[in-house]
C-alpha cells in the first residue's frame, strides 16, 4: 500500500450521487464493461469518454450518497480510476468500494486548492504531494486493510471457502 | 453507562454491550436482495464458492423496480433470481407484490429488534419498527447469503426529539425533509438516527415508515424507532419485556440531540437536485407543474393515498397536468380499492399503475423531459433521476403533492 | 346498381350518390385521431409547412396511450409536444385516458362517419358502422391541414354470420379463424363487411373487437350494420348517428363468406404471424412467461368478466406476469365496481393503469430472451412485445387468464 503513482485530476463537486455516478437505466447491463461510457452521464456525459486509466478524482463532501447500487464504485474502478480523494464519502459507497478494491482517500483540504487538468502524486496510506504541498492522509481501518489486502471481499471468501 | 436505542438492538443479537466504534460481527436475521442486484449478487455468490445458502428461510427476493418490465433485459433478472431461488431452496419470493421495503415488514419478515440487510440504500426503513438494518452492496449480500453474517461499526447517535402535534397540513415527509435539511446530506454519515418523543409516539407505523426510510438520505446507517404497542400489533407478535427493552436509557450518550416543536414544521420542499435543499412550500408557491408522483417506499402507503384523496374528492386534476398514483404493494392496492380511495383518485383523474417502484427508481412510470417540473412524494431528487438533467424534482408530502395535482401549482393544503 | 356500406360511406363523404369500388373520390373527414405513436412527427411535418393552419380543430381528436406512464426521456418529450401543441390549438386531448380506439368507441365515433386514425387498428370503429381506416401521417397531415383526402373505393368481401358462438367461444376466436381462413393479406385494400342473424348475438364489445383485427387480414376498414344494439350503445354515450347505412340487397362482393358462428372453436394464433391460427387445443401444453388481457381488442368489461370468472379463487401461476389493462378509464371504473379488479388482484394479477401495454410492447410487460407470452393483443409480429428472440401466441381473454393460472398455454375447460 505504499507505492506512489501520479494521476492526472478530474475534478466533481459535493453530494456526487449514485445516480450521477451511474443512472438507473444502466443498471441492468450484463457487465461494467458496457456501463463505462454512460458513467458521470447526468452531470458531464463527455468525462467517461475523457479518463484515462491511471488517473484520478478529486471531489467534495458525501461521494458516492444515495443508493447502494454497487455498479456506481464498480465502474469508476473499471475507468481505470487509481483512487478517489474526497472530503467525505457515503457510508454504503465507502463500504462497496473497499469490497471491490476501489482506492478512497479522505482529505478535507485538497478540494478547495485543485485545479482540473493538474497531477498530483499519492502516496496510499501517507500522503499526495500537490504543487509542492503536502496532504496527509490516514491510514485505514485494521478489518478493511484485510479486504484490501485480500484484493477484495470476492477474494476473501474464496479463501475462507478454501479457494484460491 | 447509558445505551442509545441501536445500542440496545446491536448488543442483544451479539450478547454482550457494545459501544460506538465496535466493530462487531453480527448474525442476520433476515437479508432481501431486489430484482436488480440479484444477478450481481448471486454471480458474486458463486464466484466465491459457497455450495448453500446459509438459511434460505432468511432470504427474501423481491422484483419491483423492473415491474412492469420496460426494458428487454429486465425479465432476466427475473429469471436468474428465479433459477437462484429453485436451486438453493429459498421460497420467499415476491414476484409481483410490490416495493420490497414495503413488503419486508408488511408481509411478516422483519420484526422489532431483528437485524436486516438489503441490497437496497432504504433497506433503513425497517427501522420503524425497532429493526436494525441497512443497505449494502451486492458483493457483501453475497458474503451474507454464504455465511450469514456481517461485520458492522457500532455508529453513533444523533437523537431527535419531537413534541407536540403536526399541522393538519404537515406530515411526517415534511419533518423528516426538515431534519434532513437541517443535519444536510451528509450530516449523519455512519450514524443511527434515533427519533423519539410525543409527535413520534402519536405517530401511526406507516408515518414512522417514511421518516426511516429517508435517514439515509441524510447519510445514516439506520434510522431507528422504539418499538411500542403500535408496532407489535402491525407486526403481529407480542408486545413482551424483552421488546420493551429495546428503547434508549436516560443517560445514554449522544453525539448530537437536535429537538423539534411540531407546531414549528410547515410544509417543505426538497428543491432540485439535492434532499437537503429544503425550502417551506410557501416559496415555490404558484410554480407550475406538468407531473405529480404518488407513491413509493417513503410515501405510498394507504395513509398517503388517503390524505390524496381527501383533497382530491369530488374534484379534478388540473388540465395537462398528469398525476401517478403507484401504491406501494398489492395489500395496500386491495385495500385502497376496497374502501373506495382507487375510486377516488381514478375518478379526480390520477394515472393508477400496478404496485411497484414506478417513477421513483427512474425506468419506467412517467418519466420526463427537458424543463418539465415534478412534484413527487418519493425519497430523492437527484440530477436526472426522473428524466433528463434538466427535469426539475421537487419532493414533498402526499398532502401538497395532491394539493398541487389540483391547481397544476405548486401548493399546500 | 347496389351499393356496399363502405361504398356509400364514402359517397356520403365525398357529397355524391353514388360510389363504386375502384374509384378515386376526394372525402371530407369526419374526424381525425391520433396517438403518441406518431403525433410528434405530424407536428414536426405540421411545423415545416408555410403559414399551416388546420382546417377544422373540432374534428381532430388526440390520445396520449402508447406509453403512458411515459418510460425514457425520448418519450416523455414527444408527449410533451403533443400535450403543448394540443393546448395551443385547442384540440380535444386525452392522456392516459385508455386506448385510443376505445375512447374514441367510447365518446366520439358516430355510425355513417368517415374517420382517418393514425393507428392501423382504427378499422374497429366499423362495429359502429363508421368507416374507419389506419393512415400515416403523411396522409394525416394532409387531411388535418384540408379537412380532405383521397379515398380508393375498396371492394368489399362480405361475411354473413349465421348462428350464434358456442360457450366459451368469443369473438375472438371468431375473427382468428376469420385471418386465418383468408390469410394476412386475404383482404388487402378491401372492405370487411358483416352482417346476417347471427350479428345480433354479438355484444358491442365482440363487434368491435372483429372489426379491430380485420386490419391483420391487410383489410382498409371493417364494417358492420348498425342495429339496435348499437344503437343503444350510441345513445347510452349521449350520440346521434351521422346516418345508418345498410348495404344494398344488390351490392356487389369481391367474395361472400357464410360462416356459422357454431362451429367456431378456441383458436390460438401462433408465432409470428396473424393468421398462423390452429385450435388452442393444439398448442396446450406450451410453458409461457407471461400473460396479457387487454389492448384495443379485448380491454372491454366483457373481457375482463370473461377472466375474472374464471381466475376467481384461483391464482396466477407462480412464475407467471399476469398483466391486466382496463381499455379505458370507464372500463377501470366499471371492472372497479363490479369486483373485478380486486379479484385479479387477489389472485396475483397486475392490474395496470388503462393503455395499450405490451400490445404495443414498448414500455409495460416487455418479454426478454426466449420468453413466451399469450395476449389478447393484436399481433404476434416477432419482437413486437419485446426481446428479438421471444414468441407471442394470439388467444380470447378465456384462453390467456387460462394460461395464467396454468402457466402453459391452456384452455378455459381444461383448468
Amino acid at each position: 500500500m505504499s507505492n506512489t503513482f501520479t494521476a492526472k485530476i478530474w475534478v466533481l463537486g459535493d453530494d456526487i450521487d449514485t445516480d450521477i455516478i451511474l443512472p438507473t437505466e444502466y443498471l441492468a447491463m450484463k457487465s461494467v464493461e458496457e456501463m463505462k461510457p454512460y458513467a458521470f452521464s447526468p452531470l458531464r456525459p463527455e468525462l467517461a469518454g475523457l479518463i484515462k486509466p491511471g488517473d484520478m478524482i478529486v471531489a467534495g463532501k458525501n461521494f458516492g450518497c444515495g443508493s447502494s447500487r454497487e455498479q456506481a464504485p464498480e465502474v469508476v474502478k473499471a475507468l481505470g480510476i487509481s483512487c478517489v480523494v474526497a472530503k467525505s464519502y457515503a457510508r454504503i459507497f465507502f463500504r462497496n468500494a473497499i469490497n471491490n478494491g476501489l482506492l478512497l482517500i479522505e482529505n478535507p483540504d485538497l478540494y478547495d486548492e485543485v485545479t482540473e487538468g493538474d497531477s498530483a502524486e499519492v502516496t496510499p496510506g501517507k500522503e499526495i504531494l500537490y504543487k509542492g504541498k503536502k496532504y496527509e492522509i490516514a491510514s485505514l481501518p485494521d478489518n478493511l486493510l484485510e479486504i484490501l489486502e485480500a484484493g477484495g471481499l470476492v477474494k476473501a471468501m474464496r479463501k475462507r471457502n478454501g479457494l484460491s | 453507562m447509558g445505551q442509545t436505542l441501536i445500542e440496545k438492538v446491536i448488543g442483544r443479537k451479539v450478547g454482550k454491550d457494545v459501544k460506538p466504534g465496535d466493530i462487531v460481527t453480527v448474525p442476520v436475521d433476515w437479508c432481501m436482495v431486489d430484482d436488480i442486484m440479484a444477478p450481481f449478487a448471486i454471480s458474486k455468490f458463486e464466484e466465491m464458492g459457497f455450495k448453500k445458502v446459509w438459511d434460505p428461510d432468511k432470504v427474501v427476493l423481491i422484483y419491483d423496480h423492473f415491474l412492469p418490465a420496460s426494458q428487454v433485459d429486465d425479465s432476466r433478472h427475473f429469471r436468474v433470481a428465479d433459477e437462484f431461488a429453485d436451486k438453493y431452496g429459498i421460497k420467499n419470493v415476491h414476484r409481483t407484490d410490490g416495493i420490497c421495503h414495503q413488503l419486508m415488514t408488511e408481509a411478516g419478515y422483519v420484526g422489532p429488534g431483528d437485524i436486516a440487510f438489503g441490497t437496497d440504500s432504504h433497506t433503513v426503513t425497517y427501522g420503524c419498527v425497532g429493526a436494525f438494518s441497512t443497505g449494502i452492496g451486492y458483493t457483501e449480500m453475497a458474503g451474507i447469503l454464504g455465511t450469514g453474517s456481517l461485520w458492522i461499526k457500532v455508529p453513533e447517535t444523533i437523537r431527535v426529539n419531537v413534541e407536540g402535534k403536526l399541522a393538519d397540513n404537515v406530515t411526517s415527509k415534511d419533518l423528516i425533509l426538515r431534519i434532513i435539511g437541517d443535519l444536510t446530506a451528509s450530516g449523519a454519515t455512519y450514524m443511527s438516527l434515533e427519533f423519539g418523543g410525543s409527535t413520534i409516539d402519536d405517530m401511526t407505523i406507516a408515518s414512522r415508515m417514511t421518516m426511516a426510510n429517508m435517514a439515509v438520505e441524510a447519510g445514516a446507517k439506520c434510522g431507528i424507532f422504539k418499538p411500542d404497542e403500535k408496532t407489535c400489533d402491525y407486526c403481529n407478535v407480542e408486545y413482551t419485556d424483552d421488546i420493551k427493552s429495546l428503547k434508549a436509557d436516560e443517560d445514554a450518550k449522544y453525539y448530537k440531540v437536535l429537538n423539534y416543536k411540531a407546531e414549528d414544521i410547515v410544509p417543505v420542499l426538497a428543491c432540485p437536485s439535492l434532499v437537503d435543499n429544503i425550502k417551506p412550500v410557501s416559496e415555490y408557491k404558484g410554480t407550475k407543474v406538468d407531473q405529480v408522483f404518488l407513491g413509493s417506499c417513503t410515501n405510498g402507503r394507504l395513509e398517503d393515498l388517503h390524505a390524496a384523496a381527501e383533497v382530491l374528492k369530488g374534484k379534478h386534476v388540473a388540465p395537462y397536468v398528469n398525476m401517478i398514483v403507484t401504491p406501494a404493494s398489492r395489500k395496500i392496492y386491495r385495500q385502497a380499492l376496497a374502501d373506495g380511495t382507487l375510486e377516488i383518485l381514478s375518478d379526480a383523474g390520477a394515472i393508477i399503475t400496478t404496485p411497484g417502484c414506478g417513477l421513483c427508481c427512474g425506468r419506467s412510470g412517467g418519466i420526463l423531459s427537458d424543463n418539465e417540473v415534478v412534484v413527487a412524494t418519493n425519497n430523492r431528487n437527484f440530477l436526472g433521476r426522473m428524466g433528463t438533467s434538466k427535469v426539475k424534482i421537487f419532493l414533498a408530502s402526499p398532502k401538497t403533492a395532491a394539493a398541487t395535482a389540483l391547481a397544476g401549482t405548486i401548493q399546500s393544503i | 346498381m347496389g351499393m356496399t356500406m363502405a361504398e356509400k360511406i364514402i359517397a356520403l363523404a365525398a357529397g355524391k350518390t353514388e360510389a363504386k369500388a375502384g374509384d378515386i373520390e376526394t372525402v371530407t373527414l369526419d374526424r381525425l385521431m391520433s396517438n403518441d405513436g406518431t403525433t410528434h412527427l405530424t407536428i414536426d411535418m405540421y411545423n415545416n409547412l408555410k403559414n399551416p393552419k388546420i382546417a377544422d380543430t373540432e374534428k381532430l381528436v388526440w390520445i396520449i396511450d402508447h406509453n403512458i406512464p411515459a418510460d425514457s426521456p425520448k418519450t416523455a418529450a414527444s408527449h410533451k409536444k403533443m400535450r403543448d401543441f394540443a393546448k395551443e390549438h385547442g384540440i380535444t386531448f386525452y392522456e392516459g385516458e385508455g386506448v385510443c380506439h376505445q375512447v374514441m368507441m367510447e365518446n366520439h365515433v358516430r355510425p355513417g362517419e368517415l374517420i382517418f386514425g393514425a393507428d392501423s387498428h382504427t378499422c374497429a370503429y366499423g362495429a359502429l358502422g363508421a368507416f374507419g381506416t389506419g393512415v400515416g401521417c403523411t396522409d394525416y397531415l394532409y387531411a388535418m391541414v384540408t379537412g380532405t383526402s383521397w379515398l380508393l373505393v375498396p371492394e368489399t368481401i362480405r361475411f354473413n354470420l349465421t348462428g350464434k358462438l358456442p360457450k366459451g367461444v368469443h369473438a375472438r376466436d371468431l375473427i382468428l379463424t376469420i385471418i386465418g381462413k383468408i390469410g394476412a393479406n386475404g383482404a388487402n385494400y378491401k372492405s370487411m363487411e358483416f352482417g346476417g342473424e347471427g350479428l345480433a348475438s354479438l355484444s358491442m364489445a365482440d363487434r368491435i373487437s372483429i372489426c379491430n383485427l380485420c386490419v391483420e387480414a391487410g383489410a382498409k376498414t371493417a364494417l358492420m350494420e348498425v342495429d339496435d344494439l348499437a344503437m343503444d350503445y350510441l345513445h347510452k354515450q349521449g350520440r346521434e348517428p351521422k346516418a345508418i347505412i345498410k348495404a344494398d340487397q344488390d351490392a356487389v362482393y369481391f367474395e361472400t363468406y357464410d360462416i356459422d358462428l357454431s362451429e367456431i372453436v378456441p383458436i390460438v394464433a401462433k408465432p409470428h404471424f396473424v393468421d398462423n391460427v390452429v385450435p388452442a387445443k393444439e398448442c396446450a401444453g406450451t410453458k409461457i412467461d407471461e400473460a396479457f388481457l387487454g389492448s384495443c381488442n379485448n380491454g372491454r368489461i366483457e373481457d375482463l368478466r370473461v377472466g375474472a370468472e374464471i381466475i376467481k379463487g384461483k391464482h396466477v401461476s407462480d412464475k407467471v406476469r399476469f398483466l391486466v389493462v382496463p381499455a379505458s378509464r370507464s372500463v377501470y371504473k366499471q371492472a372497479m365496481e363490479e369486483g373485478l379488479l380486486d379479484i385479479f388482484m387477489e389472485a396475483g394479477a397486475m392490474v395496470m393503469n388503462p393503455n395499450c401495454s405490451v400490445c404495443w410492447g414498448a414500455c409495460q410487460g416487455v418479454i426478454g430472451e426466449g420468453e413466451t407470452l399469450i395476449s389478447t393483443g393484436t399481433r404476434n409480429f416477432k419482437g413486437r412485445a419485446g426481446h428479438k428472440d421471444s414468441y407471442i401466441y394470439l388467444a380470447s381473454a378465456a384462453t390467456v387468464t387460462a394460461s395464467a393460472i396454468a402457466g402453459y398455454i391452456a384452455t378455459a375447460d381444461s383448468i
